[in-house]
């Protein structure tokens, strides 16, 4: 297992990828770091709040340590040449969750999230452990591709038949704890459509009519993928979750023009998006607002109301600055309902500032990067595919919550992947890391896309 | 495919861009108006989210702070609230604050930049201040024994150092306790009704926000300028003042309660009040030279602050004859507060010098370091010195054997006048009883304190309200109260 590092690439185009350092080693160093970090601020709310380190400081430490160090075994064992970054970073943002999460705990005596985010973010980091030690290639949920289409429509169809939860149809209540099954079904349809486009893109592409500069597939290979997609995007406008109908959206989309590079697609996709907008912000009264909400921020001052959420949400992120106004100090919880979930941005705003916020968004920027490197360096279009949808989700998730709660564009529920409370999500997040890490780990392998491992 | 992947990278960075500069319009460029907004609590919870700085009374706290343990933590308390609510007022997290609470707020609030270690300190470091002190320049036993004397009937008190300005005691009766106003509950809003319901106007300062006819006590103001105008030389003599006085121009025939006012010499009709001589006085001295006097004791004066505004007393600048006359018995538009009153008396014993009243001697950081102090007070010449020295003998003799014998202090030299003010429509409405003095302990240099009392007892025998009955008893305390501290 010679060191390589960068060795010089042959001149010719078939070569084989270069086999990279395994870089576990940084690794380990890094989660050292982002659980450190995460105890620091555990410390730091209890100071500010109470004067005293807190009482479960310790064994906060102690649970994220040994999670985080049974995912780096996990990766060290069965996925030696997986990119070094994604792991660190994703026990660096869950860690800081459970901090805000612990901070706006302490403000609301009565509801403590905390304890409950932490067993899901063990269960989280237990589904990324045996994703890992059990998926040994990435090649073979290609042949589940239907499985994964089906289980994502079952998920997607049960909140149904449990009553509304706060106006929206997405919650199921299993033994005391709420799931959101439409949060699993988003890396299954990542499966599928990765799976499938894959399959027939070059169908896609190439074949079918040609109508002015569009190229129309044929109607064979265009239908179910267009089934499918009305059928989720109708599924969430009926359960009301327009977060997750855009974000499905903007999946679909990115992964078709990836698959098949026609712009058309792009144009296509977002005339769509824009006729659909503009027929629900018409139609339905919830979206209307939402929008009003995004226009006005402080319509509702005005009215003598008092500020809606989202104006509070504004006035946090202001009274931030720069520097944040550290932890535990700030009074995000005048947010209200959602605090701890949607707007958990709005306490990293105010308590850790700009700089912080940047930080944040720069973290997610870097988990992004990453998957699509691993994209790059793929050879098979599965893989490619599988990866750039994943980070995808993650880039867009991210931008829809944290646009939407800094007033960038009309607020839409969603979870902050792992910094928001929301069980359901954490794991997802967890599994999305798990698969990018095996992608990456075939990617950074001495693994050339054409040969079985 | 590379290519399509590196186009949809290229746009989750734009995705990032446009979360990066939108987190800094917020936090950067809009912060300010967004941290000014009324509707954000975040200035609200920061004001009380620390307790308040304390307003010190011989140097005890008269105020405290309670935690409450709610958003809006610390509440202001009142230990003593009706005696000192003249000069505190309340700090409400409702109805905002009022008097010392209001203008030494940034002080007391700990927001005032002279309260930190170093210029720009707390903008860096986002730390607060703690709230400091105002140290107040009241007499603890003064304001008390004030408060027992109007004892529950509607009536003020102030009281000054002559020399410095110091005010030492700021009475209003009847009162009211600030506490009830300094939270947020539905209790508050409550207090908050009734006392603004209140006929008897409980949060009204008397001392100095309301003007009453000052009625005979004027008389010092009309003495003063008589003899600075030199149209009097010599206060034993006879006057020609007929009794009943008829108002020049008019037919409106002045009387005296009292007999033997006719060509009464000055000495006598001071010591007795005798409306007529002092009226015909007035319209001898003319209307320019009583303006001139009068200003010069502070009436007229609209911008006097101890910090707190102090309602104008008013001496009307463009009377007739006839108003002139009734103007110098105290009358007509003529309008003092007590605390004006309180200075005319102190001008006298502070050899013709007005200082300026004020009530803060100092605010001091948390921990006692002097953060201001008022420094020298501006000084008017109200009257000529060797004026002053008549007036005090003049004063003297009201209480040694005049109307205000109630007002002696054994082993004290004690000057005053008294007053009974009418008003109201055809004077039918009950008068106020005045008393103005100032007081001289034996082993003293100078007068060491001048008050004004008034008391506007609805209840009370037409007979009974005379200053020298009612007020002086109460000014006597005072007095002593200064005297004996």
């Amino acid at each position: 297992m010679t060191n390589a590092g960068t060795t010089v690439a042959t001149a010719d185009p078939p070569a084989p990828a270069v086999r990279l350092p395994r870089r576990r080693g940084i690794e380990l160093a890094l989660i050292v770091l982002a659980v450190l970090l995460s105890v620091y601020g555990y410390c730091d709310v209890g100071l500010a709040k109470h004067g005293t380190v807190p009482p479960g400081a310790a064994g906060y430490g102690a649970g994220l340590g040994v999670l985080a160090l049974l995912a780096h075994i996990a990766v060290r064992l069965r996925a030696p040449y997986a990119d070094p970054l994604l792991l660190p970073i994703g026990v660096l943002l869950n860690g800081l969750g459970l901090v805000l999460i612990y901070r706006l705990d302490l403000e609301t005596p009565g509801d403590r999230a905390a304890p409950t985010q932490l067993v899901w973010s063990t269960l989280g980091v237990t589904l990324f452990t045996v994703i890992v030690l059990l998926l040994r290639d990435h090649r073979v949920l290609q042949r589940y591709a239907y499985v994964c289409v089906a289980a994502a429509l079952v998920l997607l169809l049960l909140p149904i038949l449990f009553p509304a939860v706060n106006g929206a149809r997405i919650w199921i209540r299993v033994a005391g704890f709420s799931i959101q099954p439409g949060e699993f079904a988003k890396v299954l349809l990542a499966v599928f459509f990765a799976a499938y486009l894959a399959a027939n893109r070059g169908a896609l592409a190439y074949a079918g009519r040609r109508i002015w500069r569009m190229q129309l597939p044929t109607g064979r290979v265009l239908g179910p993928l267009v089934t499918i997609w009305l059928i989720s995007v109708g599924v969430l406008a009926l359960e009301r979750d327009l977060g997750t109908s855009l974000l499905f959206f903007g999946l679909f989309v990115v992964m078709l023009y990836v698959a098949t590079g026609l712009t058309g697609w792009i144009a296509l996709g977002l005339l769509l998006a824009c006729l659909g907008a503009a027929a629900v912000g018409g139609l339905e009264p919830h979206v209307h607002t939402r929008v009003e909400d995004w226009l006005h921020p402080f319509a509702s001052i005005e009215a003598g109301q008092g500020p809606n959420q989202l104006a509070q949400s504004l006035f946090a992120f202001a009274a931030g600055g720069i520097l944040g106004a550290g932890l535990g100090l700030g009074h995000s919880i005048l947010i209200g309902f959602a605090a701890k979930s949607d707007f958990i941005l709005a306490t990293a705003g105010e308590e850790l500032g700009l700089s912080g916020l940047c930080a944040i968004f720069l973290l997610y920027g870097l988990l992004v990067e990453r998957g699509y490197r691993a994209g790059l360096a793929l050879r098979d279009p599965f893989g490619r595919l599988l990866a750039v949808g994943l980070a995808s989700i993650v880039a867009l998730q991210v931008f829809v919550i944290a646009g939407g709660v800094t007033g960038l564009i009309p607020l839409t529920g969603m979870a902050m992947p792992f910094l928001a409370q929301g069980g359901s999500s954490v794991v997802t997040n967890w599994a999305i890391v798990a698969l990018l890490i095996r992608v990456s780990d075939s990617a950074r392998s001495r693994y050339d896309g054409e040969a079985a491992p | 495919m590379t290519r399509y992947i590196r186009h949809a990278a290229a746009f989750c960075t734009l995705l990032l861009l446009a979360l990066l500069v939108n987190a800094s319009r917020v936090q950067i460029l809009r912060a300010q108006s967004y941290d000014t907004n009324p509707a954000n609590r975040r200035t609200t919870i920061a004001r009380y989210h620390q307790p308040r700085g304390d307003i010190l009374v011989d140097g005890r706290p008269v105020t405290g702070s309670r935690d409450t343990g709610e958003q809006l933590r610390y509440e202001r308390t009142y230990p003593d609230g009706l005696l000192y609510a003249p000069v505190t007022g309340f700090a409400s997290q409702v109805y905002g604050t009022t008097l010392l609470e209001h203008t030494e707020d940034a002080v007391l609030s700990g927001t005032d930049p002279m309260l930190t270690p170093f210029p720009l300190w707390n903008d860096l470091t986002r730390a607060q201040s703690r709230g400091g002190n105002v140290v107040t320049t009241l007499n603890a036993d003064a304001q008390q024994a004030a408060y027992e004397g109007l004892a529950g009937r509607k009536g003020a008190v102030a009281a000054v150092e002559p020399a410095t300005g110091k005010i030492l005691a700021l009475v209003s009766t009847p009162s009211y306790d600030p506490a009830v106003l300094s939270g947020n509950s539905a209790a508050t809003e409550r207090s908050w009704a009734r006392l603004n319901a209140d006929p008897d106007k409980p949060m009204l300062n008397r001392a100095v926000r309301q003007t009453y006819p000052p009625g005979s006590t004027f008389k010092v103001v009309t003495m003063a300028a008589a003899l600075d105008a030199g149209v009097v030389t010599d206060v034993d003599s006879t006057t020609d003042s007929p009794d009943p006085y008829t108002l020049p121009g008019t037919r409106t025939r002045l009387t005296n309660e009292g007999d033997g006012c006719a060509d009464a010499p000055l000495r006598a009709a001071f010591e007795w009040s005798c409306n007529t001589v002092f009226a015909k006085l007035g319209v001898d001295v003319g209307r320019a030279d009583m303006v001139a006097t009068a200003e010069a004791f502070g009436f007229n004066e609209t911008r006097l602050r101890i910090p707190f505004s102090v309602a104008p007393s008013t001496f009307d600048t463009t009377v007739d004859k006839a108003q002139l006359a009734l103007s110098s018995i105290g009358q007509y538009n003529t309008r003092a507060t007590p605390l004006q009153m309180a200075m005319v008396a102190a001008a006298v014993a502070n050899g013709g010098q007005v200082r300026e009243p004020y009530l803060v001697a100092r605010t001091t950081t948390d921990d006692g370091d002097t953060v201001w102090t008022p420094g020298a007070r501006p000084v008017r010449q109200a009257m000529h010195p060797s004026t002053a020295v008549r007036m005090k003998e003049l004063m003297e003799d009201v209480v040694t054997e005049g109307t205000g014998t109630n007002a002696a202090i054994p082993g004290a030299v004690v000057g005053g006048k008294t007053g009974t003010a009418q008003h109201g429509i055809g004077n039918t409405g009950t008068p106020y009883a005045w008393f103005v003095s100032w007081a001289q302990g034996e082993r003293d240099l100078e007068p060491n304190v001048a008050v004004a009392v008034v008391v506007e007892d609805a209840s009370a025998d037409r007979g009974d309200i005379t200053g020298g009955g009612v007020a002086a008893p109460i000014a006597r305390a005072v007095m002593e109260a200064v005297l004996n501290s």
